[in-house]
């Protein structure tokens, strides 16, 4: 029970059973103290928040430019007209989202295992794995889109290719090089024991990887994948830069046509919408975790 | 056929050498118990012959087949072999039937509905059957135990290694443990056990060896041993450990 005091005395709460035992006045006045307190700090909380709001709108709404700002970011009727085009393309985005995940899945878990793999027989394996991830780190996703996306149809074999799919692979790339980074600590973080015991069974390297090691070394670092997916999430809308119309071109469009950039706006809020509740879900994925494995105490 | 045949095993880990010129036999059918200080090298012999640790000189011999031998597979070998360690090593994300199973499925190929209803029968046996599909975390450490070692016993291996199960355990709890061990042993388990348990040795080992500084000092039955120890080392670990 945390500091929830009103809970604790409900009835039916204490396992005891309430006829069993009758709480003591000291305990009583105790639980009264913990209400006010917690009355208290949501009213200083609350009351601070408003203040706070209050303050920059005032401070926002009075500097010189602000009609001008207004006229040309929050526009509502431009904004209302762009709503169903940048809608459509962030169709797109989804879409990319959706297969980049797969890809990542696929191949940031390849490159985990190939980086873990022992023995001097796998060196060139392990190498390669290495210097993927190294380079995929460090160069800028912009860039690697501008490669992906300009250089593979300049290659002239596949003859062509449809630029949100390049922007895709573009992004899937870079994003396997981060995850396989995390999948990687997870693995590590897995106690040797663990491996000893399914070997003991008779599990072969591959099998103990799989049913074992990976398993439990996702579990470990599920909060640090779910941030990679939503920053992934954000990072689809750079495949505009391809060509392809997505939420962020579509934006774009409208505002060369009206020279107006509340379309930027929606697009933003549009991505936001969509973030939120991912951000959210990584919150309480994070917060069940911690509570499953620091039983007890609330501090 | 003897189930197990070392000899003249040696092991070092860097400058620290942990087995000297380790010999020993184990029939069918029967209770081997390791005692010793730490650091003797129990541990380290068990690990051995369940190819954990590679030996650097020796030669290892399970039911006939040198298993020292580099060609050998090992995990076909450590397939024969079941293990219980100090500190059970569950794992943690499957629940307690599919731990005890998951050799029977995915190393020796069994049915997974025959390995299941094994396994259940087995988990009944020693009074975990309301666990069967618990996770590992909601269980106390001596029936976390005890399912560890259904997941040795599970594919009936040729041979039971033992290494101090009952060290990381709440003294109320080692009892229901031990008694586990002792119904393997009725059953027919050829076991090589390390143990703290000076007691239950005696009660229920075959014959115990005394290990100190990498190898074997003393062996014979829980009588000479623990009665009539010959050896000067083997007297003060008894002494010691037996408070006397």
């Amino acid at each position: 029970m945390r500091d929830g005091a009103p809970e604790a005395s409900a009835p039916g709460s204490t396992p005891v059973g309430a006829a069993e035992h009758q709480v003591s006045e000291l305990e009583l006045d105790r639980r009264r103290y913990r209400q006010r307190a917690s009355w208290r700090s949501v009213l200083i909380a609350v009351s601070s928040t408003i203040a706070f709001v209050v303050v920059v709108s005032l401070v926002v709404v009075n500097t010189p430019g602000w009609d001008a700002v207004k006229q040309t970011f929050f526009n509502w009727e431009i904004g209302r007209d762009s709503f169903a085009g940048i809608l459509e393309g962030l169709w797109v985005n989804l879409k990319a989202l959706f297969f980049a995940t797969i890809m990542v899945a696929i191949f940031g878990t390849l490159l985990a295992v190939l980086r873990s793999l022992r023995g001097p027989v796998f060196f060139p394996l392990r190498a390669l794995a290495t210097i993927y991830v190294d380079l995929f780190r460090g160069v800028p996703v912009l860039i690697v889109l501008y490669l992906i996306g300009f250089g593979i149809p300049a290659l002239g074999i596949f003859g062509r290719l449809d630029a949100a799919l390049l922007g895709t692979i573009a992004i899937a790339l870079c994003y396997s090089a981060y995850v396989a980074e995390v999948l990687r600590a997870g693995m590590e973080a897995v106690h040797p024991s663990q491996r000893i015991a399914a070997r003991s069974l008779g599990l072969s390297h591959g099998k103990t990887l799989r049913m074992v090691v990976i398993p439990q070394g996702v579990r470990k670092v599920i909060p640090a994948l779910m941030n990679d997916f939503v920053s992934m999430q954000k990072d689809v809308g750079l495949i505009s830069v391809l060509g392809a119309v997505d939420a962020i071109r579509a934006a774009q469009i409208d505002v060369a046509q009206t020279y107006n950039m509340t379309p930027y706006v929606v697009a933003a809020l549009l991505f936001v919408a969509i973030s939120v509740p991912l951000t959210r879900l990584t919150d309480y994925v994070a917060g069940r975790m911690n509570v499953r494995e620091q039983i007890g105490g609330t501090v | 056929m003897n189930v197990l045949e070392a000899t003249n095993v040696w092991k070092a880990f860097g400058d620290n050498t942990v087995l000297r010129g380790v010999d020993l036999t184990l029939a069918q059918h029967e209770v081997v118990v390791l005692i010793g200080a730490s650091g003797s090298g129990k541990s380290t012999l068990l690990r051995t012959i369940n190819l954990i640790e590679r030996i650097d000189d020796g030669r290892l011999v399970l039911s006939g087949d040198d298993i020292s031998e580099p060609r050998v597979d090992a995990d076909a070998v450590r397939a024969r072999i079941g293990v219980v360690f100090q500190q059970f090593n569950l794992f943690p994300h499957m629940k307690v039937i599919d731990n005890v199973t998951l050799a029977a499925r995915k190393v020796h190929g069994q049915n997974p509905a025959e390995a299941r209803a094994k396994g259940v029968a087995l988990l009944e046996r020693f009074g975990l059957g309301e666990k069967v599909n618990d996770y590992p975390d909601r269980l106390s450490g001596g029936q976390q135990q005890r399912v560890a070692i259904v997941r040795a016993i599970l594919t009936d291996p040729e041979l039971l290694l033992l290494d101090e199960i009952t060290s990381a355990l709440d003294p109320m709890l080692v009892g229901e443990v031990l008694d586990l061990v002792r119904g393997l042993k009725e059953s027919g388990s050829t076991i090589l056990m390390a143990t703290h348990e000076m007691a239950f040795a005696r009660d229920v080992a075959d014959r115990v060896v005394f290990m100190h500084g990498g190898r074997i000092v003393e062996a014979g039955t829980p009588e000479q041993i623990f009665d009539a120890p010959r050896e000067p080392e083997t007297q003060e670990f008894l002494a010691r450990v037996t408070h006397r």
